[in-house]
């Protein structure tokens, strides 16, 4: 797809860079006059895929995180990579409320946050090479 | 993210100010189980008008504080939270376990209420 403006960044899979990679997001977005609310969706939804990359993918190991922002015709467009564990059942991973790692005080919650925020996420991974969500939201204004 | 901590009564109250994401957890876990240890009492209320962003994380840190106090039979509870985090803690159903309060008199009403 040709977006009329985009950036993709790599950054360390440390906790600290979730409030880096939502900064980011904010401010690539703010160039399109988007509610607060709106703002607030994709940076929720872009704070849990992050969290999961640097938890579930890299299980708090060394790694990279990739983030790519871009924007055609009123949406964006949202990617967030790692190149870690992968996910074994991606189906359960996106119930409600399903954690692998209860013992970290997870919630479950992630995907269902992301889902419930943005319009449409796709999940691609493979067990041994890594994860890639792909998420779109639609601004209400231009 | 920075956090206070007050006693009333039997009940610690955090308020927590910024951020809370998979990061500030581990700060608002420690301290909050520090303070409960080093103030005793029996019940927490989280004061959350200022908090600026919260993501499931945040859920996972409360549930956790809950498991801990409800063994020990305690309540907890959360007061002033705003609509985006309010929401948040409907997508988990949390409100079944820790119950949400306008403000910090209702939440205190209801942790102090609990059975001796």
């Amino acid at each position: 797809m040709e977006y009329q403006n985009a950036f993709r960044v790599f950054f360390a899979a440390k906790s600290q860079n979730e409030a880096l990679a939502r900064i980011m997001t904010a401010a690539f977005l703010s160039q399109y006059d988007p509610t607060l609310s709106e703002i607030t969706d994709v940076k929720t939804a872009v704070s849990e895929a992050v969290t999961n990359a640097i938890i579930h993918g890299y299980e708090e190991k060394t790694g990279e995180v990739e983030l790519f922002c871009g924007y055609k015709d009123g949406q964006v467009y949202i990617e967030v990579a790692d190149q870690g564990k992968g996910i074994a059942d991606i189906n359960q991973a996106r119930e409600p409320l399903y954690t692998s790692k209860p013992e970290l005080e997870r919630s479950g919650m992630g995907f269902t946050i992301m889902e419930t925020f943005m319009e449409g996420i796709r999940v691609e991974s493979r067990q041994g090479e890594g994860t890639r969500i792909y998420m779109v939201k639609t601004l209400t204004t231009e | 993210m920075e956090l206070k901590f007050f006693k009333r009564n039997r009940t610690l109250i955090i308020k927590i100010d910024g951020e809370i994401d998979h990061h500030t957890c581990e700060t608002l876990r420690g301290e909050t189980d520090r303070a409960f240890e080093k103030m005793g009492g029996k019940n927490i209320i989280f004061r959350m008008g200022d908090v600026s962003f919260m993501d499931s994380s945040g859920i996972g840190a409360i549930i956790g504080r809950y498991k801990n106090i409800q063994r020990l039979g305690g309540r907890i509870a959360v007061a002033e939270a705003n609509q985006r985090v309010e929401q948040i803690f409907q997508l988990s159903a949390m409100q079944s376990l820790i119950p949400s309060f306008p403000n910090l008199d209702l939440a205190l009403e209801y942790v102090e209420g609990g059975k001796e």
